[in-house]
Formats: structure tokens, sequence, C-alpha cells
């Protein structure tokens, strides 16, 4: 019979062994993932692909108007979406406590979090693109924002709920009406967090492919035009890679690159921001 | 024994008078036909066991439990004659008048000079050379002035919690309330902070009537001039703070002040 104390042990060493087996098992994929983009998207990363536009096949080319295209949509997007999410957050968690409302918009978002994001592209491929008879930049736009605003209302929601309540009841100790606690108090308190949060959401939609295939579709040339169909990096790394010809195919890595590269940025970014937030308390 | 013949001090100004109140929070009964008087520019000392009910009886005198639904309360709290708990008062102007410092530091995101700023601003309009000078007044009469003086642009919550807790209160103090209600300001503090906290409050009462929660009694009996003792929601006994400490009347607050309690 082993002592109580050494059965302890044996049991943490096994967890932790476990537990460290899921890590690996998990950092393995993710380290090959990045070192086969980097082994075929590095060499692909010319600064051709910053300076021309999407070619024809068996010409050279770059990516410009595909990342161009990207940047508005993407930019437009968030745009649409941040203001929508974290008005919506804020009713959340500053008026959500009572009524039914609340947590009848608290459980749609949270559908709306997880919905599949083609089911969002096709939703607005039969809202929009099929009553203007053409793809769109706009569109394109519009399918993204619907991807961000439950990310934003969720971290917005989180965030408020983090702040402490004596903070709202020191500011309306002094006679402040409730709008001034939440935009000079509350919000301002929980703003790191909501920053961190759109900053994922942004890293969310820069990669998504599925929403904008029914929406903005594609573009060959460069279009500054958000009202016609628009270039983006996903789009062009789906067609380019699913194509049989060589140069198509590596420029499809560079898009890959690039995407992951600007998705790990912001997401470190995102990460080193809430960190310092968290260490200024 | 009625509520009165307890609760009677020789009060000759009173600036809160409460009467029958009762408080719930949903359908417990956590005051029960409160009887008291708060004198004016005096200290008043809430003392207690947790959960008798001074911190809430604290809160019905700015209705800072009217933030959630299901607290409420009857009777009457006379402040200057007026019913505080009648529909019609307005809470914003009820709160300007009656400050109050929480038992954790409070410091809103925000620099030390905006901090103070903040609450002046809802109430008056004030050029920048007089909101300058309300400021430097509240964190002078706070005993920060000499160390918050070079870094007000700098946030309040890097301060230390000795700091930051003299900050809330010329906060609450640079509106220039009536009362000032203090939740035990000091139970988060080190004993140096506590003690420059004690000096405030003595200096303080020349200007402000103040009300105080606290669990330590040695602080009751220094700082306060007038204490009521309360136990499950009952108000057992309330008067001088030399006779409560001294010369109990009852049973239950000798038994509590010399520590032969629970």
């Amino acid at each position: 019979m082993l002592s109580l104390y050494t059965r302890r042990r044996i049991i943490n060493a096994v967890g932790l062994a476990i537990s460290m087996l899921a890590m690996a098992f998990g950092l393995f994929w993710l380290c090959w993932i990045l070192w086969t983009l980097l082994e075929h998207g590095l060499p692909a990363l010319t600064p051709l692909v910053f300076a021309q536009m999407t070619p024809p096949p068996g010409s050279g080319g770059g990516l410009l108007n595909a990342i161009a295209g990207s940047l508005a949509m993407t930019l437009v997007g968030t745009l649409i979406g941040t203001p929508i999410g974290i008005l919506a957050g804020t009713y959340l968690a500053e008026f959500g406590q009572r009524g039914w409302l609340a947590p009848i918009t608290r459980f749609i978002n949270d559908v709306l979090l997880s919905a599949p994001s083609i089911v969002i592209g096709l939703f607005v491929y039969e809202i929009y693109v099929v009553h203007v008879k053409h793809f769109s930049g706009w569109a394109g736009a519009l399918a993204l924002s619907i991807i961000v605003i439950p990310i934003v209302i969720r971290t917005t929601e989180n965030m408020l709920r983090l702040v402490p309540t004596t903070l709202r009841e020191a500011a309306a100790a002094l006679g402040a009406p409730q709008w001034k606690i939440i935009n000079f108090v509350t919000l301002r308190a929980a703003r790191a967090g909501i920053i961190t949060g759109v900053m994922l959401a942004i890293a969310r939609i820069s990669g998504e492919t599925a929403p904008l295939l029914f929406t903005a579709l594609n573009n060959q040339f460069w279009s500054s035009n958000m009202d016609q169909p628009m270039a983006n990096l996903p789009v062009v790394i789906f067609q380019f890679a699913m194509s049989p010809y060589e140069d198509w195919q590596k420029l499809a890595w560079a898009g890959a690159l690039l995407i992951t590269l600007s998705v790990l940025t912001l997401n470190i970014l995102a990460r080193v921001l809430f960190q310092q937030k968290a260490a200024s308390h | 024994m009625t509520a009165e013949n307890i609760a009677n001090p020789k009060i000759t100004v009173p600036k809160i008078i409460v009467r029958d109140l009762n408080f719930y929070y949903g359908d417990y009964r956590a005051l029960k036909d409160i009887n008291l008087s708060i004198a004016e520019k005096m200290v008043t000392a809430f003392i207690g066991p947790s959960g008798c009910g001074k911190s809430t009886l604290l809160r019905t005198f700015n209705r800072m439990y009217q933030l959630y639904p299901k607290q409420k309360a009857t009777g009457e709290i006379l402040l200057d004659g007026a019913n505080i708990l009648d529909k019609k008062q307005d809470l914003n102007m009820l709160r300007a008048r009656i400050g109050m410092v929480f038992q954790k530091p409070t410091p809103f995101p925000m620099s030390i000079y905006d901090n103070i700023a903040f609450g002046v601003k809802l109430y008056e309009s004030l050029s920048k050379n007089d909101m300058d000078e309300r400021v430097e007044w509240a964190l002078r009469k706070a005993a920060l002035w000499t160390e918050a003086k070079d870094k007000l642009k700098q946030s309040g919550t890097g301060l230390s919690g000795g700091q930051q807790q003299r900050l809330c209160i010329a906060r609450a103090i640079a509106v220039k309330p009536q009362v000032l209600l203090l939740d035990e300001p000091t139970s988060a503090l080190d004993p140096i902070s506590t003690a420059h906290i004690e000096k405030l409050i003595d200096e303080l009462k020349e200007d402000f009537t103040i009300v105080i929660v606290t669990h330590n009694m040695q602080q009751a009996a220094r700082v306060s001039d007038y204490t009521a003792y309360m136990y499950l929601g009952d108000l057992i006994e309330f008067g001088d703070t030399s006779t409560v400490f001294t010369n109990p009347k009852r049973k239950e607050t000798e038994d509590y002040i010399t520590g032969r309690f629970g």
C-alpha cells in the first residue's frame, strides 16, 4: 500500500506527462503548418508580389489588387461591425440585468458567434447580391461585418463585466448619470480588453474565404470601386492553389504566408496589449 | 425596551434623522425599524459584527441600493428635514450632496487630476483656473497634495493603496458635499495609511457631517463622537462614543466591545 503522498505524486506525474503530450501534439501541427508555409511561401514572396496585379496563367504577376481588396473589405467590415458590437455589448453588460431582451440577444449572439461563415456568405448573397445582381466589395464587407459583430459583442460584454461593481458605485455615488458612468468610467476601464477583442475579430475575418466567395467573388484587375467585384487574398489563394499552373500556385503560397503572418502579428499584438493592461492593475 | 430610549443621545443639530427604517433584500429584512439621528459636523460610527446591517444602513443614506432592482427601503430618512426616500427626490442631486468612500479604493481609470475634476464637472462649470484651485484644495484637504502635486497628469491607478484611498476621499469632498459616508475606509490599508486617514477624518469634521462604518472598534472609539451598535438588523444601542464604550447600557453591546461576543 503506497502512502497517500506517494500516490499523489504519481498521479501528478502522470497528469503532467499527459498534459505535456497534448501540448506537444497541438504544437507539432502548428509548427508543421508554419514550416510548410515558410518553405513554399518565402521563395515566392518577392517584391513583385506587392507591386503587380494577379496575372493570367503563364505570365509574371503579383497580388497587389488582392492585398488592397482584402485590406479595404476588412477595414470597412471592421468599421461597420465594431460600433454595433460595442454598443450591443455595452447594452448587455450594463443594462442586461433585468428584462427578457438581454438574455435573448445573448443567446442569438452565441448562435451567430458559432455560425459557419459560409452560411453568412450565402445570407448576404441572398439579401444583397441577388438584388443588385452583381458581386461587389460592399457585399464582401457586409458579410465580414456580420462575422465581426458577435465577436465584438462577446468581448465587450465580458470585459465590461470584469470592471468591478465598486467602480460603478463610486461614480454613481458622485451623482453621475448612467451614461456618464458608462462612457467615462466603465468603458474606459475596459478599453484595452475591448480593443483586443476588435483586433482578434480583424484577425478572424482577414482569413475568411467562404463569405467572400458568394459576395465579393474576385477580380483579375485593380479595382478601387467597392461596388464592383473585388479581388481578395483568401479567394485568390483558393482559386490559384486549385489551378494546375505552377506560377499561380506559387502566388497562392505567398498569399497564404502573408495572411498567416498578419494574423499572427495581430494576435501577438492583442496579447501584448492586454497583458500591459493587466500589469498596470 | 423600545427603540426610543436606547437611540436618543442628546443631539442638538441633527443633519439626518432616520425614522422607522426597514430595508429588504428581496424578501429578507435586513434592517428592522431603525430610528436614529446623525449630528451635524460630527463623526458617527456604526459598529457590529458582519452582516448586522451597518453597511446597508449607510447605503440607504445616498440610496446606493437603488442600483439593484431587488432592494428596497421603507420608512423615512430626513436630510435637513426633507425625506430622501421620497420618489420625488432626484437621485443624482442627492448623491451630489452626500459623498461616499468605499472599502476598496476605487480610482477611476484616468489621471489624478481628472479623477477629482470628474465629479466637480458634473454639477459646476468652472474655469480652468478655478478647477485647478478646486483640485488643489481637495488634494490638500485629503493630505495628498505634497505627494501628488508633481504627478497630477499620471494615472490614479498608479498610486499606492493608501494614496488611492485618499484620492477617493479628495474626489468625494471636491464636490463639496454636506455629508460624507465612509464604508470601512481603512480595512484594506496598512496601519500607517490608516493613521493618515483617521487624522484626516478628524480634520474633515470641521466642514462635513461624517458617518463611518468600521469593523475596528478601536477606530470607532478614536474617531467618532457617536457610536451605534447594530446586530442582525437591529439598532441595539446608540449614544455618545465615550458612554457606549465605557458604560454601555445594554449587555449585548458590552459583550461585543469587550470581545466576549461570538
